[in-house]
C-alpha cells in the first residue's frame, strides 16, 4: 500500500468513526451550536448603534457580517485543550501513543467530525433566521462562497494550532486549559466577533491586525458576506501564522513527551 | 553473535526517578508549596538488568509502588528512562519509531484503547487502518482471534454496554490485531471472574504458541503466572528481587518445606520439635516446617522413629508466599 493510500484510508477511517462518535452526543452538539449564537447578540446591540456607517457599510452589511461571523464561528470551534488535558492528566493519550499514528491527527479528525454533526443544527438556525427576518440572510457568489469557505477551514486550522500550542502545557502543568481561558479574551474583542475590526480606533486596529485573531474570524467573515476585504493579506496572514505556529507545536510537543508521566496508566 | 541470539528485550542498568512535589498538610503547608515548592526525587526503578529472548512468556511481579508498571512504560516507550540502556525488538523505545510501534502492544487492565460509545469493530477499523492492515487479512485476523477469545456478536455491541470480561477480551482483539511480536501485559485479568480469567490465560498461552510472540505479564492473579509463566522477573522497592523459574523463586521465599504425617500411634507435640517447627498437631497427623537443608535426613529420621501411614513433603503454595512478601513490602512503606 503506498504511503498516499495509506493515509487517505486512515483519514477516512478516523473521519468516519469519529462522525459515528459524535452523532452518538448529537444532543450534545445541538447545545454547543445553540450556544454559540454570540454574533447574533452583537448584531443585535449594535444594528442601531451607526456602528455601520462608523465601518463605512450599510446596516445590510452589518447584518451579513455578523450573520457570517455566526457560521465562521460555528465552523471554527476548538476544544482540542480540554480534551487533551483530560487525556494527558489521566493517562488516555496513552494507547494513542502506543500506535504509528500522531494522537494529534485523532483529535483534529474529532473536530472535523463534529463540525460535520454540527451542519444540519446550523442549518436550522439559519432556517429560523430567516423565518424571523429574510433579510439577514443572503447568497453568497459562488467566488465568494468558496473563498469565505477556504477561509474558515484556514481560520479553523489556525485556531487549532494555536490551541494546539497552548495544549503542550498539559505536559507540565495540571490546568492548562486556565491558559485557553485567558486566550478566549484577546480572540473576542480583536478578531471581530463582538464588533466589526472597521469600527475600532485606528491604533487598536493596528494592534489587533498584528495578531492572529482577525484571521480567524474578521477575515472568512468578511469574504462570505461579499464586505470589502484585501484578500491576498488575509490567506497571507493565515499562512503565515500556520507556519509559524507549525513547527512551535511540533517542538514543544517532542519537549512535553519527554515530560509524559503516563500517568493513571 | 547471530541476530537471532539477541534477546528481543534488553534492560541494562534500567532506572527511573520521578521529581515530585511534596506538600504538608494545612494552611502553612498550602502556602509554603505555592511559595517554595518542595521536591524529592522518588526512585521508582532502580538499575534492573534483564533479558528476554523471543518466544519467552515471563510474569513480572512485585507488590503495589514496586516499579512494575514504570518499568513497562519504559519498555512500551510511554515514558524515557532515566538512566540505562533499553532495546526491544532491536529499537530504542522512546524514540517512538513506526516500526518499534508495529513490533508491540501493551494492554492495561485498568486502561482501554476501545471507543466507549461504539462497538469494538470502529477501534479495530481504526487499528486496522493506522498499522496498515488490508481489509482481508483484517476480516481473517479478527475471525481467528474472535474465535480463540469466543467472541461474537459482542463486536458488535457498543463497548459500554459490555462485561468486564467481553471487554478485555475486545480489548486483547484489537490489541493484537497487528500482530505484535511483544506483548506487556499489565494486570490483563484484572476484575475478571474465574472463568473470564480461565479464559483469557488459555488465550494467552494459545497466541504464544502458535505466533511465538514474547509475553511480558504483570498480575496479582498468582494463577496467571502460574499457568502461564515458568521464568519470573519479580522487583521490589524498584529493584530486581528474582529473575529465574518460578520454582527457584519458591525456594527463595520458602527456605521451609512443610511435611506432613499420618501416624499409627498418636504422639505428643513436644516429640516432633526436635525436627523442625510444628504448624499443627492433631492425635495421628502432623505438620512440620523442616528446612530444606535437611529435608533428608530429618525424613529419613521420622520415618525411622515413629510408624508412618502416609507422609507428604511440599513447598508451601506460591499465594501465600507473595502475599507475605507483599505485606511485609506494604508494613516497610508505611
Amino acid at each position: 500500500m503506498t504511503s498516499a493510500r495509506a493515509a487517505i484510508r486512515i483519514a477516512r477511517t478516523l473521519l468516519s468513526t469519529q462522525y459515528a462518535y459524535m452523532l452518538e452526543y448529537r444532543a450534545e452538539i445541538a447545545l454547543w451550536a445553540l450556544s454559540g449564537v454570540l454574533p447574533l447578540i452583537m448584531l443585535g446591540v449594535w444594528q442601531n448603534s451607526g456602528a455601520a456607517s462608523q465601518a463605512g457599510w450599510n446596516p445590510g452589511q452589518l447584518r451579513h457580517y455578523f450573520v457570517a461571523a455566526f457560521l465562521v464561528r460555528q465552523f471554527s470551534v476548538v476544544w482540542l485543550i480540554h480534551v487533551f488535558e483530560e487525556d494527558v492528566v489521566s493517562g488516555k493519550l496513552s494507547p494513542f501513543l502506543l500506535q504509528p499514528l500522531q494522537p494529534l491527527w485523532r483529535y483534529f479528525a474529532a473536530h472535523l467530525a463534529e463540525q460535520a454533526t454540527r451542519i444540519p443544527f446550523v442549518a436550522l438556525m439559519l432556517l429560523a433566521l430567516a423565518w424571523v427576518n429574510p433579510a439577514l440572510l443572503w447568497v453568497p457568489t459562488p467566488e465568494n462562497l468558496a473563498l469565505g469557505i477556504a477561509a474558515i477551514w484556514g481560520a479553523f486550522l489556525l485556531r487549532f494550532l494555536l490551541q494546539t500550542l497552548s495544549s503542550m502545557l498539559c505536559f507540565w502543568s495540571e490546568r492548562a486549559a486556565a491558559l485557553d481561558r485567558l486566550l478566549v479574551i484577546p480572540y473576542l474583542f480583536l478578531s471581530g466577533l463582538v464588533a466589526p475590526l472597521d469600527t475600532f480606533p485606528p491604533a487598536i486596529k493596528t494592534v489587533a491586525l498584528a495578531t492572529p485573531f482577525p484571521a480567524m474570524v474578521d477575515f472568512p467573515a468578511r469574504l462570505l458576506a461579499g464586505l470589502p476585504v484585501d484578500i491576498g493579506a488575509g490567506f497571507l496572514s493565515l499562512m503565515l501564522w500556520c507556519g509559524l505556529l507549525s513547527p512551535l507545536c511540533w517542538l514543544s510537543w517532542r519537549r512535553g513527551l519527554r515530560r509524559y508521566g503516563a500517568m493513571g496508566a | 553473535m547471530s541476530a537471532q541470539s539477541t534477546p528481543i528485550v534488553l534492560a541494562q542498568g534500567l532506572s527511573k526517578t520521578y521529581r515530585i512535589a511534596e506538600k504538608q498538610p494545612g494552611l502553612k503547608g498550602t502556602f509554603r508549596h505555592l511559595l517554595r515548592r518542595r521536591y524529592r526525587d522518588l526512585e521508582a526503578v532502580k538499575g534492573i538488568h534483564f533479558a528476554i529472548e523471543e518466544g519467552e512468556m515471563v510474569g513480572f511481579l512485585g507488590p503495589n509502588g514496586a516499579g512494575k508498571t514504570t518499568t513497562l512504560k519504559m519498555l512500551s516507550g510511554l515514558i524515557h528512562p532515566s538512566s540505562g540502556e533499553l532495546l526491544v525488538a532491536g529499537a530504542k523505545p522512546q524514540r517512538r519509531q513506526a516500526r518499534f510501534l508495529q513490533d508491540i502492544t501493551l494492554v492495561m487492565g485498568n486502561k482501554q484503547q476501545l471507543i466507549w460509545d461504539l462497538p469494538p469493530w470502529d477501534s479495530i477499523r481504526v487499528n486496522a487502518a493506522v498499522y496498515g492492515i488490508p481489509e482481508g487479512v483484517m476480516q481473517r485476523r479478527v475471525r481467528e482471534l474472535a474465535d480463540l477469545l469466543e467472541l461474537g456478536e459482542e463486536l458488535h455491541r457498543p463497548v459500554r454496554k459490555l462485561s468486564l470480561g467481553q471487554r478485555m477480551k475486545a480489548e486483547l482483539l484489537t490489541s493484537l490485531l497487528h500482530e505484535p511480536r511483544v506483548l506487556f501485559l499489565d494486570e490483563p485479568t484484572l476484575g475478571l471472574d474465574v472463568t473470564a480469567q480461565g479464559r483469557v490465560r488459555d488465550f494467552l498461552a494459545t497466541y504464544n504458541r502458535r505466533t511465538g510472540a514474547t509475553i511480558l505479564l504483570t498480575s496479582h492473579y498468582m494463577g496467571d503466572i502460574t499457568a502461564l509463566c515458568e521464568r519470573v522477573l519479580l522487583i521490589h522497592e524498584g529493584a530486581l528481587f528474582h529473575d529465574g523459574p518460578l520454582g527457584e523463586l519458591t525456594s527463595r521465599l520458602a527456605p521451609h518445606r512443610q511435611v506432613r504425617l499420618e501416624l499409627q500411634q498418636p504422639q505428643p507435640r513436644q516429640v516432633f520439635e526436635a525436627f523442625g517447627t510444628v504448624e499443627s498437631h492433631q492425635e495421628h497427623q502432623v505438620q512440620l516446617l523442616v528446612p530444606r537443608e535437611q529435608l533428608t535426613e530429618t525424613v529419613a529420621a521420622l520415618l525411622g522413629r515413629f510408624d508412618v501411614l502416609d507422609l507428604e513433603v511440599s513447598d508451601p503454595p506460591i499465594e501465600e508466599l507473595m502475599r507475605s512478601l507483599f505485606q511485609q513490602a506494604g508494613e516497610n512503606e508505611a
